[in-house]
């Protein structure tokens, strides 16, 4: 092999595996992105049953319905609009009425959104984000839900999403 | 006295810092072999320093002193000794005073122990050092002074996040911080490289050791912070692609990506450049962890924690470091002398596949990590970029990477055989195909590539056993001779062999929990009893505890598996009174590599407790292989070739060593 041929062939291996690389990620964009939305985005939008995205909101006080065999339903609510949530299993330690909460799934065909994923990336004093962030955009914000912010939930992994 | 004290410190080793990172230059200058001392006695007071205003603090929190704002916000005088201790590095003060306490010792490390390196080259490496520890110095000194008083002292402080009180987060941060900073070393070195404007292969024997020992740590860190989600989180996840653990695994396929480029630099004196480059990436992605952890730019662009100066602070540093050193690199990089090339087929055409895979992936989970943050700030649309994408794009490439691993030690260098290597591990080939069909016979549902991917896990780990059996000559000399090979086999050779088999068990361990894991959730009575995956768990009751600085409900179970009792297991549910929060504490068993895990949920009004159940088959496998890689590591880094300035051995020692 010739010097040129040598570089050639380390210069194209390079870009095969940047091609395939490229492929795979613009594949996995295509098919496994989750979006976030608020209740009133999925009233506007009409987001079609099916299609998984991530509700947050806040908890509708008195909403809560614990069934048997650990089914839960509660409101997920943002001021202008309520959705019904559905979910099976053990909520986090941090799930509370009047808290925020971020909920992954879909929704079914009677429009309830049936959660397979209950996220709470939060403590007592601490919003999660997103939420706080949509809540602000609509002016729900209420300023004692940041007053406080958690003293850093330090290293690492420590904002773990508790399912 | 004690706050003050530690503060007077900090700013003296800035002082310090600040004197380090412009005289050894001037003396390199000017060629004064005085003024590039100083660097050495200037690391090492700096040592001195920082080291004295982290005892401070420890102490403040050992003795609960609350009228320090830290202490108050994160201690309490009734939380045991130990955590009083680790609560530290529990908050973002402390946690940062710990990042540049380990980067001055890793500067003293480099003066004591750097006495063989030309004296130049020494002075430029402190001073790139001095660059860092002075940005993180006023850093802290100007956000985040983690000595700040309080007017009025409170009787008591507001305890540690509860999460937080375990002995994983205790020792994880300071691993993750030893293997983050210590790139910090490869890093200086690229730049006086670049300043100087020379490298050669002893510059890579030089900073291949540094390297080790960061990426040692790097993997400790990241192993240990991932079992600490698993048991203390509660619902036994080990991985969630979260950005803060994308943080800290970018700079680790980077620095891994290293390792290896250092290899061929030191042996064939090629891919200069390369290491250069990659050097700078691998500290680079460190900072971008550091920035991403402490910055709160995670979930949010618009909300810098609650302190937006420190957001924008660390991102100056980020870009001045990141920028200035990729300007320079993109300067000066042409003036290092080119290597020379070689072919395809040889040991270093593998490493350099091996580069461009661990690269490529580094890339997607950056992509990952960062796509969602661009898309908030210039589409105005939130997404979350979760498991599913990750599954979708960075394992596809890292099954190519393990598929390629067994071949890489195999090949000679300069020009390979790859028609002989793949004879050679034909075994090893038998082995996973062997595997395939076993997993395939004997697993009862899952994905159909679960199967695949132990047969791959088998084969990495048969094919570093190959390599062994290949270089000591197993089954086709005498065993005696096999003994006295193995025996004379370079350590780095051990090394690399049992890295290359921690990836697969690893491996192994990931896909059987992924695939086979059992689980069981339920509201539970007492005397209700619970079947997972052949175990009969029945609750025998609940009952409540008073712990140091919470309360504690603990539920007991009884295990047996067909009828023969084997253990009691009491996982609990505790609230902490202070900040009226409360954590689940997993209860496991270990049976081999299995584990069974129980974690609480709430109490019904009828007594009855929610508790959920899992069966983790081969779950250990997961933490035993980055174990198994930190060893390797460790033996490479004890292979005399590796410490600089040993004596060569023998010759006549030398020639019994077999030829690589």
């Amino acid at each position: 092999m010739t010097r040129k041929q040598r570089r050639m062939t380390i210069i194209g291996g390079s870009l095969a595996v940047l091609a395939l690389a490229a492929a795979l990620v613009l594949n996995a964009l295509r098919d496994s992105i989750v979006f976030f939305s608020t209740p009133s985005m999925v009233a506007e939008k009409h987001v079609a049953p099916g299609k998984r995205f991530r509700l947050g909101g806040l908890v509708q006080p008195g909403s809560l319905r614990r069934g048997d065999n650990l089914a839960v339903t509660f409101e997920v609510a943002d001021g202008n609009a309520k959705l019904p949530v559905a979910y099976k299993g053990i909520l986090p330690d941090l799930f509370r009425e009047g808290q925020g909460v971020v909920a992954e799934g879909m929704l079914d065909a009677n429009g309830v959104f049936k959660a397979d994923t209950v996220l709470a990336k939060h403590d007592e004093t601490y919003m999660p984000k997103d939420v706080a962030d949509a809540l602000k955009k609509q002016g729900h914000w209420k300023d004692d839900y940041g007053a406080k912010p958690a003293a850093t939930t330090a290293q690492g992994n420590s904002q773990g999403a508790v399912r | 006295m004690i706050a003050e004290s530690g503060h007077y410190a900090l700013v003296l080793a800035l002082g310090l810092a600040l004197i380090q990172s412009f005289v050894p230059l001037i003396g390199a200058r000017l060629r004064d072999p005085a003024l590039m001392n100083v660097a050495r006695s200037a690391a090492l007071a700096q040592l001195l320093f920082v080291g004295a205003s982290f005892t401070a603090l420890v102490m403040l929190h050992v003795t609960s002193d609350f009228s320090v704002a830290n202490v108050y916000e994160n201690s309490h005088s009734m939380k045991p000794l130990i955590y009083k201790i680790t609560g530290v590095w529990g908050n973002h003060e402390g946690s940062m005073l710990l990042w540049v306490s380990i980067l001055a010792l890793f500067g003293g490390l480099v003066a004591i122990f750097g006495n063989n390196l030309p004296l130049s080259l020494r002075a430029h490496v402190l001073a790139v050092q001095a660059w860092i520890a002075s940005a993180f110095y006023l850093f802290i000194l100007m956000t985040s002074n983690p000595f700040l008083r309080i007017a009025n002292p409170p009787i008591e402080g507001r305890d540690l996040n509860p999460v937080l009180q375990d002995i994983g987060l205790a020792v994880h941060p300071p691993m993750l911080y030893l293997g983050y900073v210590g790139f910090s070393i490869s890093f200086s070195f690229a730049i006086a490289a670049l300043i100087e404007g020379g490298i050669d292969a002893a510059w890579a024997r030089w900073v291949r050791p540094w390297t080790l020992v960061a990426w040692i740590f790097l993997t400790l860190g990241i192993a240990m912070g991932s079992y600490w989600a698993y048991y203390e989180l509660g619902w036994g996840g080990w991985w969630f692609w979260d950005p803060v653990e994308n943080a800290s695994l970018m700079p680790w396929l980077a620095g891994t990506a290293l390792l290896h480029s250092a290899l061929v630099m030191e042996k064939r004196n090629a891919l200069k450049v390369w290491t250069i480059l990659l050097s700078i990436l691998t500290f680079s992605l460190s900072l971008l962890g550091t920035f991403l952890v402490r910055s709160g730019v995670i979930t949010s662009v618009h909300a810098f924690a609650n302190d937006p100066t420190r957001g924008v602070f660390i991102l100056l540093i980020l870009c001045l470091f990141i920028g200035g050193s990729l300007s320079l690199f993109a300067g000066r990089a042409t003036a290092l002398k080119q290597g020379g090339l070689f072919a395809p087929i040889s040991r270093e055409g593998a490493l350099v596949l091996n580069n461009l895979l661990l690269t490529v992936a580094c890339a997607v989970v950056l992509f990952g990590t960062l796509y969602p943050l661009a898309m908030e700030v210039l589409a105005d649309f939130k997404m979350s970029v979760g498991a599913p994408f990750y599954n979708l794009s960075f394992v596809p490439l890292f099954a190519l990477l393990l598929l390629a691993v067994p071949f890489g030690p195999m090949l000679a260098w300069k020009r390979g055989d790859l028609l002989g290597v793949t004879q050679r591990l034909l075994a090893a080939g038998v082995a996973g195909l062997v595997a395939v069909a076993i997993a395939w016979g004997w697993a009862r549902g899952g994905s159909a590539l679960a199967p695949l991917a132990i047969g791959l896990g088998i084969f990495v780990i048969a094919g570093a056993v190959t390599d062994l059996a290949e270089r000591t000559g197993l089954f086709r000399l005498p065993f005696a001779a096999t003994l006295h090979r193995a025996r004379g086999l370079p350590r780095s050779a051990w090394g690399t062999a049992f890295a290359h088999a921690g990836l697969g068990v690893a491996l192994i361990g990931i896909v059987c929990e992924t695939t086979w894991n059992s689980e069981y959730i339920a509201t539970m009575k007492q005397n209700d009893v619970a079947h997972v995956a052949g175990y009969d768990l029945k609750l025998d009751g609940l009952f409540q505890r008073q712990g140091p600085n919470f309360r504690e409900m603990i539920a007991e179970f009884n295990v047996s598996r067909n009828g023969e009792a084997l253990s009691t297991m009491t996982p609990s549910k505790r609230s902490f009174t202070t900040r009226g929060s409360s954590t689940t504490e997993a209860a496991l068993l270990t049976r081999g590599a299995s584990q069974l895990y129980i974690s609480l949920g709430d109490v019904t009004a009828e007594g009855a407790v929610a508790v959920r159940i899992y069966h983790k088959p081969f779950v250990l496998l997961i933490w035993w292989g980055p174990v198994l890689m930190a060893f390797g590591g460790m033996l490479s880094l004890s292979d005399r070739r590796l410490r600089v300035g040993a004596p060569k051995p023998a010759r006549a020692k030398q020639r019994l060593q077999p030829a690589e």
